[in-house]
């Protein structure tokens, strides 16, 4: 189990210095004076502004220094917590800017996951071996795990939100109100998440109701299953059995499957104008506010190695395989 | 039999596959040795009588030949001022028009090119990278495995997406097969687990020992010997990646940093949200892009069920 882990948290710690670096190293690699493109894009006619931005990113980014003491400078300033300033919400520091979008994306993404993978798995175990609902279940399956995040979320937000009116279709909160400890605002609250929620659940569905299907059937003609069968086992139990192993590789599935769902979460905001980190990406596109995009992006890698290294653990939990030094989980 | 069923496991989840792959001893004997073009006649005479993959091939080149036939039978350019604002479906416009009254039918037309050539593009990129390293360390082995499994766990848990946006947003992605390329290298990394497991179990069978013993260089017995058994495998891998890839791109044009100078389904979902579509119930400007992806995207995945019980005769007789 510590050598598991341990290669695991070296994995990671690995993963962790190429996002940073590669979040280093892109702008730099920006074709052009990013200095002058960034002036450029900021858009002022002033030459006394546009000379105050030039000195201003020049300093920030420390260009005048050699390339190994920028990046040295870099990871100094990522320890500290220091992510730079948000242009477009100047002069609020990028850290304290993510922070507070980050709750709003946690708040949609852990049930949705969650919940789209019990529902899901549970749905599969039942397909299985189902004629009839294999039949129903699969191809809406597909479908469903072919569907683009968006258009989901823009079907809900027509259907559920502009043609029905049930629910709100833009923000976190009524804008009239302002965010404190009360029951309406926790109910106004509430009624924003609900379709953010239901269309990252929705998508997640279909893909964890197939793996389990398939994993199931696997598993029911293996071995152990055959031979608890001829021992006369109930069927039900068989079932069981079946269904606990299978979800050893649903669990690997979830690690892998966590940068994709969080994309899928950012379009899924910025349908919604739910104001999560994918609303914030987006503001900082356009608002041309490199340092909080990268910040914005910083924190995500870092939610996700966070998130890979509690699965492992559960990982551990569930597979005993693991915690004796056998070959158990993937590296 | 266990990385077929794999297989189609993974195919939104990339899970299965690598945790049924990696374990060697249990992945099945990939189809014996023999030679690809012995039972391609086989294959097709299954293939063609299995209704998924029919189906799923019917809508995919349904489209494929839309887009690209389309272009020459239509009376607008996808960005010209073509007819009234906000007409609905009509005879003139099948799809209707925008805000600004372009034609949707047009814009879908030219978004269905860039879908295929970025699924194309992309899936191709990620294939090639992911099977040759892949391959290399599962046949090489020792250091070189290693080092070439680091490199895929590191890639493999950082989020592609995430990086992609970083990419386009500085290096200013602005054309469609660039944004294939920067999509393909980050979508590589479970192939590669899942071809290094075949090639692990692969490699110790008697017909690689006698070509090694012939004295064939490495790279031969790769490509002669070691990949031709795996040939379904890697198609279906690469379907795959054209799905998956095309999803990304529209995640990527949606956030609206896809393509400048082509249109795109994501780019047309982006400007129908910009420009408040929703609100004022232009249904035909959003449903037609993301439906034609969904359709696309389901059908090679359910093409890809079929071709599983085309190339793995247990599943076939099921």
């Amino acid at each position: 189990m510590r050598g598991y882990l341990a290669r695991k948290t070296l994995v990671y710690g690995l993963t962790f210095v190429v996002a940073v670096t590669l979040n280093w190293l892109i702008p730099r690699l920006m074709p052009g004076d990013p200095v002058q493109r960034m002036v450029a894009r900021a858009a002022v006619q002033h030459p006394e502004t546009i000379a105050s931005m030039t000195e201003y990113y020049e300093r920030t980014f420390g260009l005048d220094l050699p390339l190994w003491q920028q990046y040295l400078n870099y990871w100094a300033a990522l320890f500290r917590g220091d992510l730079g300033t948000s242009v477009w919400l100047f002069p609020a520091p990028v850290s304290q800017v993510v922070l507070d979008a980050v709750p709003y994306t946690l708040g949609i993404m852990i049930p949705a996951i969650l919940l789209s993978f019990v529902v899901g798995n549970s749905v599969g175990a039942m397909a299985a071996r189902s004629r009839w609902l294999d039949n129903v279940a699969l191809p809406v399956g597909y479908l469903i795990t072919a569907m683009p995040y968006m258009w989901l979320a823009i079907l809900l937000a027509w259907g559920f939100g502009v043609a029905l009116g049930w629910f709100p279709v833009a923000g976190g909160y009524d804008f009239g109100l302002v965010p404190q400890w009360s029951w309406s605002f926790a109910l106004d609250l509430l009624q924003h998440w609900v379709l953010p929620f239901l269309s990252l659940f929705l998508v997640s569905l279909g893909g964890w109701a197939i793996g389990m299907r398939n994993l199931i059937i696997y598993e029911l003609e293996s071995d152990y299953a055959n031979y608890l069968a001829a021992l006369g086992a109930p069927k039900r139990l068989i079932r069981q059995y079946a269904f606990r192993n299978a979800q050893l590789p649903q669990i690997t599935g979830l690690a892998l499957q966590l940068g994709t769902i969080l994309g899928g979460a950012l379009v899924t905001e910025i349908v919604f104008a739910y104001p999560g980190l994918g609303k914030l990406v987006l503001s900082a596109i356009q608002n041309q506010d490199f340092f909080l995009l990268q910040g914005t992006l910083l924190f995500v890698v870092i939610g996700v190695l966070v998130a890979n290294f509690v699965i492992d653990i559960v990982y551990v939990l569930v597979d005993p395989r693991t915690r004796t030094g056998l070959t158990g989980g993937t590296a | 039999m266990r990385k077929e069923n794999g297989m189609t496991a993974t195919q939104p989840i990339t899970g299965p596959v690598t945790e049924a792959s990696e374990q060697p001893g249990a992945t099945g004997s990939p189809s014996g040795g023999r030679k690809p073009g012995g039972d391609a006649r086989e294959t097709l005479y299954f293939a063609l009588r299995n209704p998924k993959v029919i189906i799923g091939m019917v809508v995919v080149l349904g489209f494929l030949l839309l887009g690209l036939l389309g272009p020459a039978f239509l009376r607008y350019a996808p960005m010209d001022y073509a007819g009234p604002p906000m007409a609905p479906p009509s005879a003139d416009f099948p799809f209707g028009t925008t805000t600004f009254g372009q034609d949707v039918f047009a814009q879908f037309v030219a978004g269905l090119r860039s879908t295929f050539l970025v699924g194309l593009l992309g899936g191709g990129v990620s294939a090639v990278i992911g099977m040759t390293i892949g391959f290399v360390a599962g046949y090489r082995g020792g250091l070189i495995d290693e080092l070439l499994n680091m490199l895929t766990n590191v890639v493999l848990v950082i989020p592609g997406f995430v990086v992609l946006i970083i990419i386009n947003a500085y290096l200013g992605v602005r054309s469609v097969p660039m944004q294939a390329l920067y999509i393909g290298v980050f979508s590589w990394p479970w192939v590669a687990r899942a071809v290094r497991a075949q090639t692990l179990s692969l490699r110790s069978r008697d017909f690689i020992d006698l070509a090694r013993l012939s004295g064939v260089g490495v790279g031969t017995i790769l490509r002669r010997e070691v990949a031709p058994n795996m040939y379904s495998y890697l198609f279906m891998t690469f379907v795959l990646l054209f799905g998956g890839s095309i999803l990304t791109a529209a995640s990527l044009d949606f956030i609206g940093l896809g393509p400048t100078n082509a249109m795109s389904l994501g780019l047309m979902m982006n400007q129908a949200v910009q420009w408040s579509a929703l609100h004022l119930g232009l249904w035909w400007w959003f449903i037609p892009p993301g439906l034609g992806i969904t359709l696309i995207v389901g059908s090679l995945y359910i093409m890809n069920v079929g071709l599983d019980e085309v190339f793995n005769p247990k599943l076939r007789e099921m």
